[in-house]
């Protein structure tokens, strides 16, 4: 008889969508949602809201251009894109850059590293409905933000590094405000984990979900935090050194969890690197020119070259494809967040609609930089 | 295992490929037929264990199209570039290696959505970025008449 | 017309006694309870908005910001500004949504808070209803809310809606059980349900300091249990922000919104309230044995000082959780009922029983 009930009642899939416009998916992401109550069946995201054509664009642009179009990719670290592009034009070329401009790259990649981290430790917080953290991530932001503007006059999209160097040179408070961020920051690091880590709810929704094993995050491409906290050792800082990486010491993060607090603590721990990789530079900033000498138009010789960048949230590859021409032929980036997306639904299959908000901000997702 | 060493270990690997030294990696030219089989080998074999592909790039050249594979072995840490060009532009298909690297599959998305490439054996080859019936704005011959992109 | 800050009694029977003299009992009757609900209807207002800012500047201060400050001094006005806003906006109502019971969720979730409310003790002799049931009235009555937000999930046509009404039905008909259980655990100790009893009761001390162990592991749970009924943080589920945007009043705008934003602010005046009359007692001042003088002092705070005291303390203290805390998760929130609290209530009650029966109180 209620085989006979069950029968005859229709059953639909539960699809919900989320975003574009969601709370939690930072933007114009939309995830199709299959449901069954509260169980998550399958994700689907839907993506390109916010394409914006770059590689498209590079292609009608002279080179020292292509990096402004970068800080619009990952807002969130357009120092290192800028970097990246930079670095491969000045690999092409074969210029080399004085030791000052190595330094400056470094520190300030990393300053907006830590940067990106905080903003990414308040959402997480945010998404899992703990509202304060969010106010104490942006108030440490905002000193790094405001050295930023000191020195570069921008504080998101920095447009700081040019093909053979930087814009211009260091501000003489740098030294002295870094030095205060860094000494203000390691105090208040511990605060923040009192204040999330250590949560015993925290601790309950995180430990255990989601977790990612190191062969998967290989197969799936999964860099930067997200990958290292499942074992996946893809820190391009530490394996193809660039700028001056291979002068300081510092710990690539390996953790072997891979869960969702894996990643979090993977985070940072980050933080404490990036803190220690700016006390070893920030005394010894070499003196030399801030800029080397380039030509006026920049055309690159004839062929393909490609730049791997660790960037907040992994690995990001430039490819040039050039003709010798005064604009590049093709122009691919290899975006962090384009390849950490998809692990999602392999993550979240089978858990809850709440576990899924909690993956999902531990892949630290920045929308344009998957739509490019 | 150096440059040089990557270079014969990769020619003994199979006859159809052209193994030589491009501006910073060892660049692999392989026909679409053996392009599966030859990615199968360079996961699979134990000394190359080419297992992390980092970066797919579908290129529009003027008489074909290439897709430019960049692979890294996490073991030995050594970098290749993998290079297959299609016969023709009217009909430009490439098999899939979506099965060998799982995230093959959205990259190809990518490429499929932007140039209109078509990945064989792909499961999933819907646009990505754009609606269904937009051109394929990453060719060399695609024109906008509104937002004017020449080169 | 008597007027005592201490004893209300004086003031209410005056005014039946004038009103009697003039006019036939029904229609004394009549003018008596619109006046009382006249004055639940301002104080439901006013307090709604006083809590309202005091949420935002509270979230504020832990927040490391201001919090309003533009409107009025201190910002002072801006609730009543949020307020005016909200009665000007737009009603709109979804497409293919149930419009009856879209229209009705609103209002019986904002009914309920106000017949729950009638029950409440404010000082001596200020209290609208006081029957010898009155515990198990206010339990019984603030259980009926929940109908209103599963109506409004279901009526929404929307899926985060039902979604929120669900996850909301699961909690608050789990969380009314522990609710239950607290109370009855104090019923015991007291041995009355008549609210203006158990507050007398704690003329010589509270419940919580006479009730030692278990009068404090009912208080928390109470707590606890109290915090999830009125679905605020770390028990937002129904609303949930980051996963279902604002759950089963996603769809609703203007005044139906504001109803259930006022429910809310209501529903934690009234849980708070329900704290203070069976465990800090009620409108009582402190009292230490035989501290003459300390009592003496003490009891010359106005009796309606000390009850919105003790309910500011203790909707500071829910306010304090909510900023702080991550949210659970469903699955969580209905272990640490089912699995936790409950036992523990059970086995509280038990303990009372027998602390009552061998006489080892204060």
């Amino acid at each position: 008889m209620s085989n006979n009930l069950q029968d005859k009642i229709e059953t639909q899939e539960y699809i919900v969508n989320m975003g574009p416009q969601h709370p939690s998916t930072h933007g114009v992401l939309r995830l199709m949602v299959n449901l069954e109550g509260e169980i998550v069946k399958n994700v689907d995201p839907v993506v390109g809201y916010i394409h914006s054509g770059i590689e498209k664009m590079t292609e009608s642009l002279a080179y020292p251009q292509i990096i402004h179009l970068t800080d619009r990719m990952d807002y969130l670290s357009a120092h290192m894109n800028n970097e990246a592009v930079a670095l491969c034009i000045e690999n092409a070329l074969q210029v080399e850059v004085s030791d000052r401009v190595k330094v400056i790259r470094t520190l300030m990649a990393e300053l907006q590293r830590l940067a990106s981290h905080q903003l990414w430790w308040c959402v997480m917080g945010m998404d899992m409905g703990a509202l304060t953290t969010f106010f104490y991530g942006l108030r440490d932001r905002e000193m790094i933000l405001d050295i930023f503007e000191e020195t570069c006059g921008a504080r998101l999209t920095l447009n700081y590094s040019t093909p053979g160097g930087v814009m211009f040179d260091l501000h003489p408070n740098f030294q002295k405000r870094v030095k205060e961020f860094t000494k203000y920051f390691r105090k208040v690091l511990p605060e923040y984990n009192q204040l999330l880590t250590g949560n015993v709810i925290f601790k309950e929704r995180t430990v255990g979900l989601g977790p990612l094993s190191k062969e998967d995050a290989i197969a799936y491409g999964v860099t930067g935090p997200t990958g290292r906290a499942s074992g996946f050792a893809c820190d391009v800082r530490k394996h193809n050194p660039y700028s001056a990486y291979d002068r300081v010491q510092f710990n690539e993060i390996l953790r072997t969890d891979g869960d969702t607090f894996g990643r979090y603590q993977a985070r940072i721990d980050e933080m404490y690197e990036s803190l220690n990789i700016i006390d070893q530079l920030i005394d010894n900033i070499p003196e030399g020119d801030y800029q080397a000498k380039m030509k006026g138009v920049i055309k690159l010789p004839e062929g393909e070259f490609y730049q791997r960048v660790e960037t907040a949230r992994g690995e990001l590859g430039v490819y040039i494809l050039s003709d010798g021409k005064k604009n590049p032929y093709r122009v691919k980036f290899r975006s962090p967040v384009f390849s950490n997306l998809w692990v999602l639904n392999h993550l979240i299959k089978g858990q809850k609609i709440a576990d899924l908000v909690a993956v999902m901000s531990t892949l630290d997702l920045v929308i344009p930089d998957i739509d490019r | 295992m150096s440059q040089d060493e990557l270079i014969s270990r990769l020619s003994q690997l199979t006859e159809e490929v052209t193994v030589s030294m491009g501006p910073q990696y060892v660049t692999c030219q392989v026909a679409p037929t053996h392009l599966h089989q030859f990615c199968k080998k360079l996961k699979e074999e134990k000394d190359l264990a080419f297992d992390y592909l980092i970066s797919l790039t579908g290129v529009d050249m003027p008489e074909y199209m290439t897709t430019v594979y960049h692979l890294e072995s996490t073991t030995y840490r050594h970098m290749i570039v993998v290079k297959s060009n299609t016969a023709n532009r009217t009909e430009p298909t490439l098999p899939s290696v979506c099965d060998i690297w799982p995230t093959a599959l959205w990259h190809e998305r990518e490429s499929h959505d932007l140039l209109g490439l078509v990945y064989e054996n792909n499961p999933d080859q819907r646009r990505l970025f754009l609606e269904d019936g937009w051109g394929f704005p990453l060719r060399k011959d695609y024109s906008d008449p509104t937002r004017i992109v020449e080169r | 017309m008597a007027f005592d800050i201490y004893d209300f009694t004086t003031l209410t029977s005056s005014i039946h006694q004038s009103l009697s003299e003039s006019l036939p009992p029904l229609a004394v009757e009549m003018i008596e309870w619109t006046l009382v609900g006249l004055s639940m209807l301002i104080f439901v207002a006013l307090f709604g908005l006083i809590l309202v800012y005091l949420e935002r500047k509270v979230c504020a201060l832990f927040q490391q910001r201001l919090g309003p400050m533009r409107v009025g001094k201190w910002g002072l006005l801006q609730t009543i500004a949020d307020f005016v806003k909200l009665l000007m906006k737009e009603l709109i109502t979804p497409n293919r949504a149930d419009k009856f019971l879209y229209n009705l969720a609103p209002f019986i979730v904002i009914i309920v808070t106000f017949m729950a409310i009638a029950a409440i003790p404010f000082a001596k002799g200020l209290q609208a209803l006081d029957f010898d049931i009155g515990v198990f009235y206010v339990s019984a009555i603030s259980s009926l809310g929940v109908i209103g937000i599963l109506l409004a999930g279901w009526a929404s046509n929307n899926k985060y809606s039902l979604i929120g009404a669900m996850r909301s039905g699961a909690q608050i008909i789990s969380y009314e059980l522990s609710v239950g259980l607290t109370l009855i655990t104090m019923i015991i100790f007291a041995g009355t349900m008549q609210i203006s009893g158990i507050v007398d009761a704690q003329a010589s001390g509270w419940f919580i300091f006479r009730g030692h162990i278990p009068a404090i592991i009912a208080f928390i749970i109470f707590l606890i249990a109290g915090t999830a009924e009125t679905n605020r943080g770390p028990f937002d589920l129904a609303e949930a922000e980051s996963e279902l945007t604002a759950g089963f009043h996603t769809e609703y705008s203007g005044i139906k919104f504001a109803f259930f934003f006022l429910a809310e602010y209501v529903n934690l005046f009234i849980v708070s309230a329900m704290a203070t009359v069976l465990f800090l007692g009620g409108w009582q001042p402190l009292h230490f044995g035989s501290f003459e003088g300390f009592n003496q002092v003490m009891d010359f705070i106005p009796p309606i000082f000390w009850f919105f005291g003790k309910v500011m303390f203790i909707i500071y203290m829910i306010m304090w959780f909510k900023w702080t805390f991550p949210r659970l998760r469903v699955d969580q929130i209905l272990t640490l009922e089912w699995k936790y609290l409950l036992p523990v209530n059970l086995f509280n009650i038990l303990l009372m029983t027998l602390i009552v029966l061998m006489g080892w109180h204060f």
